[in-house]
């Protein structure tokens, strides 16, 4: 039977099991949405590209599946870059169908052309330029087998409008293969068993844990690991909700701003076993100074991750699931008694703090009570870029995988809350919070309109405080606290320098509860700190998108923090500043 | 540092050449040269890439080009038992009065003189890049008007 290349596209999405898009039309793609018309795949209108692009990505990393998100050519194509470099930097598997202009026409400066091919060969996984209609099918099959496959990625098809609308045969391939592209899934054998060898003889390891174990779906087997072995375990932002965190071998998050005990732990060790991590700068500082006395096993599916920055012992190339299932029947249990005295004291002198105060809500006591009032049950949380992601991340007591959507690679601020919609279209049985700072929201403030409208009920805790918290925060700390550029309300009628926070500052702008209910969605604010918690249960009980405005404490800092290119030794701490 | 020469096989397809330059610009390293052309199979292209680097960046790029989806095989040519090539056209000044010098040089060398002028001569020599180099350094003295490479290209050893 003939179709057109919008009726294929339609069919190859079916039969690759999509049943959720995100897009948004323009003159490029309008037979590939007539053909939409007709189709069941429930096909989410957003409000700006990019709010597409982040709401595949969430739907995928919320439900394990590929994202799909479609944009017209030119500056519809353009808008999507942000969205795949994000899902490019934390390998989330999207495919993203641009429109481009007619075959005839490429290159030729046409109206809405741009090379997107060209644009976004460094932050795609591999992207295709369709220029025959029958090898169109054949192609999507090949996408989204990149996409979801060895390490996943974000893969872009771009499809020039005349094929959209030319005929020729259905043909849906049954099986791809590609000769240069073979990930390697099991792992080889002596190095697991060199691998296991190192753990049982080692007297101070840490287990290390990155977002790759998520994407493997190895929750079951890290957790053997760690308990057979009986290993600390700590794990990258991106691996949060791996183990749970409320288990004794827990060193919850490590690097940057992680906590304390976790990064002493990684510097006192003899053996790190990295799995599904890549030794991110975030994570490891100065790599002269990381893990000084520590040998490293390194299990990963990608081995260009293996010994880039930081010298790996025994490299294990392979699927993380895989080869903890192997690596498990070699551990053996050792008590360790010494080093485990040594890590619970670090986690007793040295917890994750902040101040209380009676009189102004401090935004780490809004992610405590979140946890507090739902412990997590059927919850995702998404977060945006800065003080309030990281204290997403140190405050929340995480315990299931896929809990955390975030983005780490990219550190894409206005990421959050479409995300956060992706995420609740593909569970709509659960609970999803975006916590946002007052700058990152307003970078996608226009799904508002997506969310409401779709009856997608996502919740938004704005932990407001004027400011842009982290750039601030470096400020403070090393730039003799000059807020250049960092206070979102600083308007003409300032003093030329400002002399700080207090009551002569201009109104908070937007009003974020004038703003919800113009979006017909409900606005609540929150200024006291008794009103937090009534304040979050209001929020999850009503119906619909809501807005909770949590005015903040200004100048709260993020703590610890390891300063750029420093080790653990320079970590600063709370009470240090 | 030092020079490294690669073999990529390659799909044939629209983009792989630039999808590979990008790698190598876009984390810094220093081709010295690249060559491309169709192989014995039409839809296969092979890639000379010589590369200036050290032991862990050359690791990194060996990774780096093996895990792109239309590479098909990397062959680290470096330390091994090769043919190579490698072919230059050079125009040299050359009046009636040192027109015999340039052609002694070009003698010694074995290239042939593919084009002449009142005032020019130019060259076409093939042979290893050290051989190449060395001719180019002794037609300094006439005065080097252009010089087009093609690249050095390879082939192991049976």
């Amino acid at each position: 039977m003939k179709l057109t290349g919008g009726q294929i596209v339609v069919e190859s999405l079916k039969r690759e099991g999509v049943d959720v898009m995100f897009g948004y039309p323009g003159g490029a793609v309008i037979a590939l949405y007539d053909a939409f018309y007709d189709s069941d795949i429930r096909n989410i209108l957003v409000r700006h590209e990019q709010g597409a692009g982040h709401a595949a990505d969430g739907y995928a990393r919320a439900t394990g599946k590929v994202g799909v998100c479609i944009a017209t050519s030119g500056p519809g194509a353009t808008n999507l870059a942000t969205a795949l470099a994000t899902a490019y930097m934390d390998s989330i598997p999207i495919v993203a169908i641009t429109g481009q202009v007619s075959t005839g026409m490429i290159g030729n400066d046409a109206f809405q052309e741009t090379d997107a091919t060209g644009i976004t060969r460094s932050i795609t996984k591999y992207n295709f330029l369709v220029k025959d209609i029958n090898n169109l099918a054949r192609i999507i099959k090949t996408a989204f087998y990149i996409a979801r496959s060895g390490r996943p990625g974000p893969v872009l098809i771009d499809l020039p409008t005349n094929i959209t609308k030319s005929k020729t045969e259905f043909i849906y391939p049954e099986t791809i293969e590609i000769r240069g592209y073979k990930p390697t899934y099991k792992g080889h054998n002596l190095q697991i068993k060199r691998a296991a060898a190192a753990i049982n003889a080692a007297v101070q390891p840490v287990l290390y844990v990155g977002g790759g174990a998520i994407l493997s779906n190895a929750s079951k087997e890290i957790r053997e690991l760690a308990h057979k072995a009986n290993l600390p375990i700590t794990t990258t932002l991106m691996g949060i909700g791996i183990f749970p965190e409320d288990d004794p071998l827990a060193l919850k998050m490590l690097g940057m701003h992680g906590s304390w005990y976790a990064n002493w732990a990684i510097n006192h060790s003899d053996l790190i076993i990295a799995v599904g991590a890549r030794f991110d700068d975030r994570v490891t500082g100065d790599v002269n100074k990381f893990a000084p006395n520590a040998k490293i096993i390194h299990i990963d599916i990608d081995p260009t991750s293996i010994s880039k920055s930081i010298k790996v012992d025994i490299p294990i190339v392979g699927d993380v699931k895989a080869v903890v299932t192997e690596l498990n029947q070699f551990i053996e249990y050792r008590e360790r008694k010494d080093w485990f005295d040594l890590v619970f004291k670090w986690k007793e002198e040295h917890p994750l703090i902040y101040d209380w105060s009676d009189d102004v809500i401090k935004p780490q006591y809004v992610i405590e009570q979140i946890y507090d009032i739902t412990k997590g049950k059927d919850l995702i949380i998404s977060t945006e870029v800065g003080q309030n992601q990281m204290w997403a991340a140190q405050f929340f007591t995480y315990k299931y995988a896929r809990q955390l959507l975030t983005s780490g690679g990219l550190g894409t601020m206005g990421y959050g809350f479409p995300a956060a919609i992706g995420a609740k279209a593909g569970m709509p049985e659960k609970t999803v919070i975006d916590i946002a700072g007052d700058g990152s929201i307003q970078m996608n403030i226009q799904e508002l309109a997506t969310a409401v409208e779709n009856c997608i009920d996502v919740k938004i805790f704005i932990l407001n405080n004027g400011y842009l918290g982290l750039v601030r925060q470096w400020q403070q700390l090393f730039y003799g606290n000059r807020t250049s550029s960092t206070c979102i309300r600083r308007s003409l009628r300032c003093p030329d320098k400002c002399a700080g926070p207090g009551p002569q500052c201009p109104e908070y702008l937007p009003d974020f509860v004038a703003l919800a209910e113009a979006y017909a969605a409900t606005g609540i604010r929150v200024e006291k700190p008794q009103d937090v918690r009534s304040a979050i249960e209001k929020a999850l009980k009503t119906k619909g998108v809501v807005i909770v405005d949590f005015i903040v404490a200004p100048e709260e800092n993020v703590f610890p923090m390891i300063p750029s290119g420093g080790s653990a030794k320079e970590m600063l701490t709370h009470e240090l500043v | 540092m030092r020079e490294y020469i690669f073999s990529v096989l390659v799909e044939n397809q629209f983009g792989v050449l630039s999808r590979i330059s990008n790698l190598f610009s876009s984390r810094g390293y220093n081709i010295s040269s690249l060559a491309v052309g169709q192989t014995e199979e039409e839809d296969k292209s092979r890639m000379i890439i010589s590369v200036l680097g050290d032991k862990n960046i050359i690791e990194q790029i060996k990774k780096q080009l093996n895990r792109l989806i239309d590479t098909i095989k990397v062959i680290d040519l470096t330390d091994s038992d090769i043919v190579e090539r490698e072919l230059a056209l050079i125009k040299v000044n050359a009046s009636v009065k040192t027109r015999n010098n340039v052609f002694q040089v070009a003698d010694v060398f074995r290239a042939k003189v593919v084009d002449i002028s009142s005032d020019t001569l130019t060259l076409e020599v093939t042979g290893i890049t050290k051989k190449i180099n060395a001719m180019i350094e002794l037609l300094r003295q006439f005065g080097i008007k252009e010089i087009v490479r093609t690249g050095r290209i390879a082939l192991a050893r049976e």
